[in-house]
């Protein structure tokens, strides 16, 4: 990046003498290359060079004790997929499904912050960032807490016979909620909302009032307004949202390590169990890169299908 | 069937019109496919760009597990009289005030050792993976002292990351410690380590969601119909085989392939019968209290402060036996203060010392004679089993094989199969 700057071409040097007024001096023409320097080196040292350490991890043999090499083995890819498959779809369903819960639950929200709250406005935007004030981790051992066998949920859940409903469902385990599928995705649901309702806030905040107003005039109904303008209007915010709580949820290990059981295992407990316990390393980097490319593939195909090419 | 012959000859066969030959040549020389100086420099830019990421991607690689010769180490003890100490947290007498480590303070004060103490352990894993790079280069840690899991330092002795220990400078650990713990099949003759603590792994559970009714034994753990989904094993993998090899009756100190195997099985039939709820690591504790758990595989220490709090907690130590574990002391290869850390290792086996320890954080206490310090500090933790344990009790303490290598990766493997993940 900054070589393409660096030189000064040197026409211009032996035409300093006759236009005198019309040459930047080469450092002022540097500066902005000079302030994208540190975020340019921020991404290769902690962006690129890991993701090319990982790349050759991915197609390396060998052991701890002999060390690694790299040996182009490409096989480490099919194995993993063959072998963690079922971690990686789950991965994508529980991402997929607290998504859309983030959604149907963050867009009234977000709307009401955005044309209802007035003057709570920012008490309300504060509500929803305060869970951020406390570490991930101690979030997610409160719903422990929350869905605890004995805890009132749980028994008001019974109480309705809603559990014997889910458990045939084959969402919940008997008469609890912990250890299910159900709480790791509302566990997923919960840590992620806030990234679903900031992006939908800002892009809806953004629409003038004043088209509700024309919509009315025109005889639309208030259910029309929103599916003919507002809901379009904020469609940068849904794509942003839904793709800032897509993306880490499909990584996430801890809701599913707290809140989940052996069969609610995500493909990151598979990378962290890889990479910390079995040591085996190339495994654990080639389902991060087919993690990686999953995510980018489905991220693709989605911004396609919404056409909505600039985020926000 | 006369009309099928009227039909037009297939496309492709049709030349191309004059018109499109000429677009085509336009596109060739002038168009995006045209050949020029420019896109030549750009397709070997690329070029160059794939030979270098190749070049990169192979450049990488993670060294042998180098053998530092850790004899060689110099001992800047005599010099500089520091030492940084690097345990697992909450694994130390605290003062009223939460503010101070009264044994080492006793420590710095008696030596004028100026000590550097961080509770930065959390995980065997991950700390190893923290320092692994630094060790497998030869490079000092800084840290001169680290506490880990015997499994994990049977794994750095091997690896030669460990300074031999000089015996002549701990008369007190070598009078005091404990038969049980004197000769680990991975460190023969304590060479290289002593132990802080051990961690006795039995079954706890919680009178008020058992109704009432005691557990003891791992079968029951996985069979007994009441405890169905509401029972807890540990992640760690050799506490967790352990014991259900002992239940099977079997031995982890001579655990075989097919043992292993055997033991998996049975748990695995204990995870499809969704008998077992869960597998967990420290955050067990919480859903034992709270009876989400009803009965589980548990340490020791969590259930001497867990029954401090909550009067429902129980433990039993299986008839079968029982697994001991043990954190150990060790000096790292290359750290500077190896005779600083050898005088706290000796430290804390004097009795008293120990004594004081062991009745702030309630593990297995390794020194012999702390009984009658301890019955002065607290009666009823001296005659607590779990802390000092009596004859009996010992005598049914087990320990898992030192596993080799390749062993311990396919052992874990198939406990990470077992787990889920």
């Amino acid at each position: 990046m900054t070589a393409t700057a660096a030189p000064a071409p040197p026409d211009e040097q032996s035409d300093d003498e006759a236009l005198p007024l019309r040459r930047t001096p080469a450092r002022k023409r540097l500066v902005p290359y000079w302030l994208l320097l540190p975020g340019i080196l921020w991404l290769i040292v902690f962006f690129a060079a890991p993701l090319v350490y990982q790349a050759s991890t991915s197609i390396q043999t060998g052991s701890l004790e002999e060390g690694f090499k790299v040996t182009w083995h490409f096989a480490t890819y099919w194995d993993a997929l063959a072998e963690y498959w079922p971690q990686f779809v789950r991965s994508v369903g529980y991402a997929a499904v607290a998504t859309v819960l983030c959604l149907l639950l963050g867009y009234p929200l977000a709307y009401l912050i955005a044309f209802k709250a007035g003057r709570w406005r920012n008490l309300v935007m504060i509500l929803v960032i305060a869970p951020f004030f406390t570490s991930f981790l101690i979030r997610t051992l409160a719903w422990k807490t929350i869905l605890a066998d004995g805890g009132p949920v749980v028994g008001a859940l019974n109480a309705l016979h809603l559990l014997d409903v889910t458990s045939a469902l084959g969402i919940t385990e008997g008469h609890r909620v912990l250890a299910t599928p159900l709480a790791v995705v509302c566990g997923l649901t919960y840590n992620f909302l806030p990234f679903m309702v900031l992006p939908l806030y800002t892009s809806l905040e953004r629409i003038d009032p004043r088209l509700h107003e024309a919509a009315g005039d025109l005889y639309a109904r208030p259910a029309t307004t929103f599916r003919r303008v507002t809901f379009p209007l904020s469609m940068p915010g849904v794509v942003a949202g839904t793709l800032l709580t897509f993306i880490p949820a499909a990584g996430d290990y801890i809701n599913s390590e707290l809140l989940g059981s052996t069969d609610q295992k995500m493909i990151g407990n598979v990378i962290q169990s890889q990479f910390l316990r079995v040591l085996d390393y190339p495994t654990a980097a080639a389902l991060s890169f087919l993690l990686m490319a999953a995510i980018l593939a489905m991220v693709t195909l989605y911004i396609r299908k919404s056409g909505t090419e600039d985020l926000v | 069937m006369e009309h099928h012959e009227q039909l037009a000859p297939p496309a492709p066969a049709a030349p191309l019109s004059a018109d499109e030959l000429r677009a085509m040549r336009r596109s060739l020389t002038t168009g995006r496919l045209a050949m020029t100086r420019r896109s030549l420099l750009r397709a070997g830019g690329a070029l160059a760009a794939v030979a270098g990421g190749g070049a990169a991607l192979s450049a990488c690689g993670i060294a042998p597990a180098g053998r530092t010769d850790a004899a060689l180490t110099v001992d800047h003890s005599p010099a500089e009289k520091r030492l940084n100490f690097s345990n697992w947290t909450e694994y130390m007498d605290v003062s009223d005030d939460g503010k101070r480590h009264p044994t080492l303070d006793a420590f710095q004060r008696r030596t004028g050792i100026a000590m550097t103490y961080t509770e930065d352990i959390n995980d065997n894993d991950e700390f190893f993976g923290k320092i692994q790079a630094q060790l497998a280069n030869g490079q000092d840690t800084g840290r001169d002292l680290i506490v880990l899991t015997d499994w994990m330092c049977a794994r750095m002795i091997s690896l030669g990351w460990i300074q031999p220990l000089d015996a002549e400078r701990l008369p007190h650990a070598r009078a005091n410690l404990s038969a049980q713990f004197r000769d680990p099949a991975w460190d023969p003759g304590r060479k290289h380590s002593y132990v802080w603590q051990g961690i006795p792994a039995i079954i706890a559970y919680n009178v008020r969601a058992t109704g009432g009714r005691r557990v003891d034994s791992i079968s029951q753990l996985l069979e007994d119909p009441q405890l169905k989904g509401r029972v807890g094993f540990l992640s760690e993998m050799r506490d967790t085989v352990g014991l259900t090899l002992l239940d099977m009756g079997r031995r982890p100190e001579d655990v075989t392939a097919d043992d292993y195997d055997a033991a998996l099985a049975r748990l695995q039939k204990g995870v499809d019968a969704k008998q077992i709820r869960r597998f967990t690591g420290n955050d067990y504790t919480n859903d034992l209290d709270k009876g989400d758990l009803a009965a589980c595989v548990a340490w020791a220490g969590d259930v001497v402060q867990l029954q401090s709090d909550n009067p429902d907690i129980r433990y039993a130590v299986p008839k079968a036996g029982y697994m001991t574990s043990t954190d150990n002391l060790m000096v790292p290869s290359k750290a500077r203060h190896k005779g600083n850390a050898e005088r706290l290792i000796d430290y804390y086996y004097e009795p008293k010392v120990a004594a004081r320890l062991a009745a702030y954080i309630n593990y297995a206490c390794p020194v012999d004679g702390v009984r009658e310090e301890l019955a002065k500090i607290d009666r009823t933790l001296a005659e607590n089993p779990l802390i000092l344990p009596d004859e009996e009790m010992a005598a049914r303490s087990h320990s898992f094989r030192a596993l080799t290598p390749r062993e311990s990766r396919v052992f874990n493997q198939k406990f990470a199969d077992l787990t889920g993940a």
